[in-house]
């Protein structure tokens, strides 16, 4: 019972009036903690449940199937949207994790004229809202493709490519800001001690460097691949008529109106993106076990 | 989180006083300044190219027209989109994000602060599997999460049933401003959370400790002292929700009806359909932004660093 030294009520206070309040007190606590953790799971679980039920109303229970998810799976348009999802995640974290890993290096470990002005343009992105940022961009690419066709005669859409390269410009400041955490926390003396010992720079950066920053590297592309997979707002914007991402597919249906179908959806999209933060959790203990 | 500032010049090029030639120095430190530039240029120039500059567009069309059709006319600059930010419309719109997000701050607060500190004070390895229970949902897909609350308040889902057993028949929770404030409420509150465990988990106990033993009651020690010491944390914490919120557009778009539109959704509807009015919604963006970084700002001079 480590709670009772560090609540101030400890055994130096054991006097029963001191005591029982402060039994009061924890139960209540207790009890908060257990709400909110009701609070955070139980509408996942409800999502779940729902999702295996039989009936087309969504809120009246029949029995148990796999009647959505069968049906999901031979969705066209939802298997598409899938892919386009994963593609964009995937190619706009690469992209990211790379430019916004040397951002943070450069950030953390140089100095030189204008850095004040970079580090701004590096925080923006985090703290705009989705919507602003999505309007930004719509009207950046109207603009340049419009441009482009006066010039060139070529007619560009927005689809993948726009979605993708939206994805990069926020998922950079993401990347940048969880390495630069783990960079201030090292200590630079580690690097030095390489380049003492005749390692060439590259040398140093490739055996001290980023095996020490290597965590804050996966911990940031993991942020960007979820961040990417989760965004609705920005991918609504800048997508094309053809092509849409998983998120704004759901979202559009939903403003239609619910259907069991996207019950299923969401659990995909839900589940998929536990497992994603489950693995990297256990990867990060193994690391931290080594 | 406070080891020593790496003065640059120290990371590649050690400094070795008298040891170099002071010109020979400076030439290594200018070369490292311009290594250190190199090394971040393709994120800035990405940065520039495709954040600032459709920030730039976003400014240029704030004072541009919007012709009868619906076009945009880039040309006769005018200022009349920034004129309309003080429609009556536009300020019932305005106020109703400003109380939706602030109401949504304070209930996370009420609900966070009592759960962030039962968190903090657990034994370490309870602690540590507490937290992960926190992550999860917050790194879950916030879409179907929101979703979720679409079915559980909806006419057929179980709050509603309930009531209606328990003898209300007219109750509607779907559509509603308390449904949005739920469901920002829900999708936030771990950035309530997690800065209120930080700073809880910081607090020196003895401090406490030493208030009880001067006779202070628990509520006294705790408003004059927990409070106090905890109060970046819960700053830096309202900040985290409340710039979110402010800014919400797919909670009041899913969980909201007509009555509960929020700045977020008012701006983006003028860049889709017929009604649509890119000058307007250029303007509204700019002003938005505008908000954004003031809190922002505030965050940073709270002391806040990590997101």
């Amino acid at each position: 019972m480590s709670l009772v030294d560090t609540t101030g009520a400890g055994p130096s206070l054991a006097e029963d009036s001191v005591a029982r309040p402060r039994r009061t007190v924890d139960r209540i606590l207790a009890g908060n903690a257990w709400l909110v953790f009701a609070f955070l799971y139980l509408p996942i679980l409800v999502l779940i449940a729902l999702s295996f039920n039989d009936n087309t109303r969504v809120g009246v229970w029949t029995e148990f199937s796999f009647r959505w998810y069968g049906e999901m799976f031979g969705h066209t348009r939802i298997m598409s949207a899938l892919r386009t999802s994963i593609l964009v995640a995937l190619m706009s974290t690469a992209v990211s994790t790379v430019l916004g890993t040397a951002a943070a290096l450069s950030m953390e470990r140089f100095r030189y004229r204008g850095q004040r002005a970079f580090d701004g343009l590096l925080y923006l992105p985090v703290i705009i809202p989705d919507i602003t940022m999505a309007v930004m961009l719509l009207l950046f690419f109207v603009q340049a493709f419009d441009i482009v066709l006066l010039v060139t005669g070529v007619g560009l859409s927005r689809g993948v490519g726009t979605i993708t390269l939206a994805h990069i410009a926020f998922n950079i400041s993401f990347v940048a800001l969880v390495v630069r955490a783990r960079l201030a926390g090292l200590d630079s003396r580690l690097e030095e001690a390489a380049a003492d010992l005749y390692a060439s720079r590259w040398q140093a950066f490739r055996r001290v460097t980023l095996p020490l920053i290597a965590p804050g590297v996966a911990g940031g592309a993991l942020l960007a691949l979820t961040l990417s997979l989760d965004d609705v707002v920005i991918a609504e914007f800048v997508s094309g008529a053809g092509t849409t991402t998983l998120p704004v597919y759901v979202f559009g249906a939903v403003r239609r109106g619910v259907s069991p179908l996207i019950n299923a959806v969401s659990v995909l999209m839900l589940v998929g993106s536990i497992l994603l933060v489950v693995g990297a959790l256990a990867i990060s203990r193994r690391r931290v076990e080594t | 989180m406070s080891t020593i500032v790496t003065p640059p010049d120290l990371d590649e090029q050690p400094a070795r006083p008298g040891r170099l030639p002071p010109g020979l120095e400076v030439k290594a430190e200018k070369a490292a300044s311009r290594r250190g530039l190199f090394i971040g240029l393709p994120a800035y120039v990405y940065l520039i190219l495709f954040f600032a500059l459709p920030l730039a567009i976003v400014v240029v069309y704030s004072f541009a027209t919007r012709s009868v059709t619906g076009l945009t006319v880039l040309g006769d600059w005018n200022l009349r989109s920034y004129g309309r930010l003080t429609d009556p419309l536009v300020l019932r719109i305005a106020w109703r994000s400003t109380w939706i997000a602030t109401f949504t701050t304070v209930v996370s607060l009420v609900v966070a602060y009592p759960f962030a500190y039962y968190l903090a004070t657990r034994p370490p390895k309870v602690r540590a599997i507490l937290l992960v229970l926190v992550m999860i949902p917050f790194w879950s897909n916030f879409l179907a999460r929101t979703f979720a609350w679409r079915l559980l308040l909806s006419s057929d889902g179980p709050f509603v049933r309930l009531m209606e057993f328990v003898g209300y028949t007219d109750l509607r929770l779907l559509f509603t401003p308390t449904a949005v404030v739920l469901g920002l409420v829900y999708g936030y509150l771990p950035f309530m959370i997690l800065p209120l465990y930080a700073s809880i988990e910081r607090l020196d106990h003895s401090l406490v400790e030493a208030a009880r033993d001067l006779y202070a009651s628990g509520w006294e020690a705790f408003r004059k002292v927990t409070w106090p010491l905890t109060l970046p944390g819960v700053i830096a914490g309202s900040i985290l929700v409340f710039i979110p919120s402010f800014g919400a557009y797919v909670t009041p778009e899913i969980l909201g009806g007509t009555g509960t539109t929020m700045l977020g959704n008012y701006i983006g509807r003028q860049f889709v359909g017929t009604a649509s009015d890119w000058p307007f919604g250029s303007a509204l963006s700019v002003a938005i932004l505008f908000v954004m970084t003031i809190a922002a700002m505030a965050y940073f001079r709270s002391g806040g660093k990590n997101l």
